[in-house]
């Protein structure tokens, strides 16, 4: 009966897979990764998101809903620093990468040995003075691998490239000033010979910026900041955005009060996504600086937002909005999953965004047209999304005010899903989405800038969301528009999504389960304990050995764990920008940590 | 209507009053002099038979027992934006304030000196930025967040979302760390 079973699966997957494979324009409802943007898989992990689609699937399928349960740990390895470990690990020929929190060690694992003992260790001693301006940890979301080279940043804002065999230092540049209160966490991204990289700070008003430097050299090739005159945000003749709001001459400078676009935030610090055939890169700007809206007027632009720009000059070629004049910390930074899919019985590119503001957006990614945005979460701060001006419409009674203490806004400034990237697998249709069930009471504040410090007016107090779970696994249905199933975590979940040809899902928690579910129901096939909560980023692999291995940090820490990762004491209920007073209970459930676990089967 | 019900009550309202302990209010609050910073030693540990010896500061001393600076001290520590860093005492991207956990030590020298010098993960150095007198109101607020100040001293809830127990309602906690020395 069993084996009956299992072979009818497999035929199904076998089905499913290949009808995935042919042009998605030819099936009436198939979807599939921008094929171009995915490339066969070939077993390694060479960028976080896994391709440039970032679906952050994995082909291999060795590790099946049936097998998942016999998941054993192969080896672990200690990352030597306790704090949040947000990273992916990178894998490239028979090498693991995996870059640290500060002091941002840069490791290499020699997979071919076993035990995968280090290769080599890079230590780049950035600055420790940085880690006094990382507003939430201080964290590194992971390398990338291209051409023999591995490129990360440091949180002292340098880009550097290390020889991928050696671990000798190619090239690093200095692109940011702590002074200035300017750090680096995102992981970098390689198209065409060049590492498009991004600055972080938005609560200490940075100016955010994303710059493609040349891969060989370090040098800058472009640089395009997120605020100011159209010049130096890389406007030009061919920036065409959809909707009116987004257009105009200087935005950059007339939708603030005078000179505050300097100080205005917009940080490119999360997932850049690219269309080889469009040539163009999709990325997020991060939320408007301070957080008390009175202090700015106006749209804010370009914070909040996304923008598609020419992969090779840099030019702007649309950007849309999602929290214009932004009230409540939605840095719009989040991932951008890139499928041609059937949209209303025509074939189209689309760019899927499950956004902090707890819309999911379907985008039509050559125009920046919103073709929908349904709600994934419960939300109170705003009432939808006008598709015919694209405005988000904000509800006045939650709008933060000085002097007013304004309760229950849904979702809080975490957003219900912050950075922690999902995953979408061809094979079912479904986007596997990490999420945050977290609200908050605010007051705006008055907010001093001091450069180098905090910039941010707001008290905030966050707590659970409705139903008193605090966190979310769940599956959307891309082509329906709605949730396939969910399933409630006792935390937030910080952790990113890995989904596999295998139809499993994996994800990790904040008290340090790493589980594995079953892709199509969402039933809980496997789970295991690691020492330390979970906010890293899942991977697969191919081993040498022919084996499917699955690795994840683990190592508590980042916005969500600051509780345990910083020491700090819950009987301040703002304690991490408000955060400690949704997890008070954190510190009793893990402890500080930074192990690398991988899994594979018996 | 005075019953000797109520003159009881008056009377003892009398006692309490002469009770009380009041504070010495400055008027004019002349600059803390220079050379009055007094020395905080980092380790309790020296070669030899004898602990090392740190230099109180006459005008920290003073201060850490004074409700005007303190509320002072409250007030810069928000217009200086250490609150972003360490919020209303619990901690952010800097460490909680309000806890017994001092990693360069507890005592008003050691806050004052912390805060002029900064540290080297992450703390900033405010010298020439903040004026003396400030840095030492604004040491000592931060001790009066772990209760260690004299309570009819500290501060009481805030004007504004209540982040918590306010400092007057916190148990005073011993200072731990950093060779903290502090007056209890």
């Amino acid at each position: 009966m069993n084996i009956a079973l299992t072979a009818a699966a497999i035929l199904l997957g076998l089905m499913i897979q290949s009808s995935t494979a042919q042009e998605s324009n030819s099936q009436p409802d198939a979807i599939s990764p921008r094929s171009a943007a995915v490339q066969e898989e070939d077993g390694q992990w060479l960028m976080a998101a896994k391709n440039y689609a970032s679906t952050r699937f994995s082909g291999l399928d060795e590790i099946n809903a049936m097998n998942v349960k016999d998941l054993k740990v192969a080896y672990t390895f200690s990352t030597g620093v306790n704090r949040g470990q947000e990273a992916a690990p990178i894998v490239a020929g028979g090498t693991m990468y995996v870059v640290t929190p500060f002091p941002n060690y840069l490791y290499a694992l020699d997979l071919t040995k076993p035990g995968a003992p280090p290769k080599w260790k890079f230590e780049p001693n950035p600055d420790p003075s940085a880690q006094g301006i990382a507003c939430c940890d201080v964290v590194n979301r992971g390398a990338a691998y291209a051409d023999g080279r591995v490129f990360f940043n440091t949180l002292d804002s340098q880009t550097i490239a290390v020889d991928a065999e050696t671990g000798k230092e190619l090239w690093r540049v200095q692109l940011g000033d702590i002074n200035k209160g300017e750090t680096m966490t995102m992981a970098p991204l390689l198209v065409k010979g060049k590492v498009i990289v991004g600055n972080s700070g938005g609560e200490y008003g940075v100016r955010g910026w994303i710059a493609a430097l040349d891969a060989t050299t370090g040098t800058t090739v472009w640089k395009a900041f997120s605020t100011g005159p159209d010049a130096e945000v890389l406007i030009g003749p061919d920036f065409k955005p959809f909707y009116a709001m987004d257009q105009g001459k200087d935005l950059g400078v007339t939708t603030w009060p005078p000179n505050a676009w300097e100080q205005g935030g917009g940080n490119v610090w999360g997932w850049i996504s690219y269309d080889p055939e469009l040539n163009l890169i999709y990325y997020g700007t991060g939320n408007p600086g301070p957080w008390n809206a009175d202090l700015r007027p106006g749209d804010n632009k370009w914070t909040a937002g996304i923008f598609a720009r020419d992969a090779d000059t840099g030019q702007a070629r649309w950007f849309y909005q999602w929290s214009p004049h932004d009230l409540y910390d939605h840095d719009g930074v989040n991932e951008n999953i890139l499928l041609n899919m059937q949209w209303d019985g025509k074939a189209r590119k689309l760019l899927v965004r499950p956004e902090r503001n707890g819309h999911l957006y379907v985008m039509d990614r050559a125009t920046g047209e919103v073709l929908s945005a349904d709600p994934f979460h419960a939300i109170t701060g705003t009432l939808g999304v006008d598709l015919k001006t694209g405005r988000l419409r904000y509800n006045p009674e939650k709008e933060p005010k000085v002097g007013r203490v304004v309760r229950d806004i849904c979702p809080a400034a975490p957003g219900a899903k912050d950075w922690n990237p999902s995953a979408f697998s061809p094979r079912t249709g479904l986007l596997y989405l990490p999420h945050i069930n977290i609200c908050m009471d605010v007051e705006a504040t008055e907010a001093n800038y001091i450069a180098g410090t905090p910039y941010v007016g707001m008290e905030v107090r966050m707590k659970a969301g409705p139903g008193g779970h605090r966190g979310e696994f769940s599956a959307w249905d891309i082509a329906a528009r709605k949730e396939a199933w969910t399933i409630n975590e006792k935390f937030p979940v910080w952790s990113g999504a890995l989904v596999t040809a295998g139809d499993v899902v994996f994800y990790g928690t904040l008290d340090g389960w790493f589980k594995a579910l079953d892709a199509r129901s969402g039933e809980l096939l496997w789970q295991f304990k690691t020492s330390s909560g979970i906010i890293g980023q899942p991977v697969a692999y191919r081993g040498p050995d022919g084996k499917q291995y699955v690795a994840v940090l683990s190592g508590v820490g980042g916005w969500s764990g600051a509780i345990v990762a910083g020491d700090l004491d819950p009987r301040d209920a703002t304690a991490a920008l408000g955060f400690v007073n949704a997890v008070p209970d954190l510190k009793q459930a893990t402890t500080p940590g930074g192990t690398l676990y991988v899994f594979a089967l018996p | 209507m005075c019953s000797p019900c109520h003159k009881v009550a008056g009377l003892v309202l009398l006692l309490a009053i002469a009770g009380c302990e009041r504070e010495e209010r400055e008027f004019q609050s002349p600059p803390p002099q220079s050379g009055d910073a007094g020395a905080a030693v980092l380790s309790t540990l020296s070669p030899g038979s004898s602990a090392p010896q740190a230099t109180p500061s006459p005008t920290g001393r003073k201060y850490n027992q004074n409700a005007y600076h303190i509320s002072e001290g409250k007030r810069w520590f928000r217009w200086f934006n250490c609150n972003g860093c360490h919020a209303n005492g619990g901690g952010g991207s800097g460490p909680a304030l309000m806890d017994e956990k001092w990693i360069y030590g507890g005592s008003i020298e050691h806050i004052a000196a912390t805060i002029r010098q900064g540290r080297p993960n992450g703390m900033p150095s405010f010298d020439g930025k903040i004026p003396e007198q400030q840095i030492w109101q604004l040491a000592a607020y931060v001790r009066s967040m772990s209760g260690n100040a004299p309570k009819p001293a500290r501060p009481s809830r805030n004007d504004a979302l209540n982040p918590g127990p306010a400092e007057q309602q916190r148990d005073p906690l011993p200072t731990v760390g950093g060779a903290a020395q502090g007056p209890r």
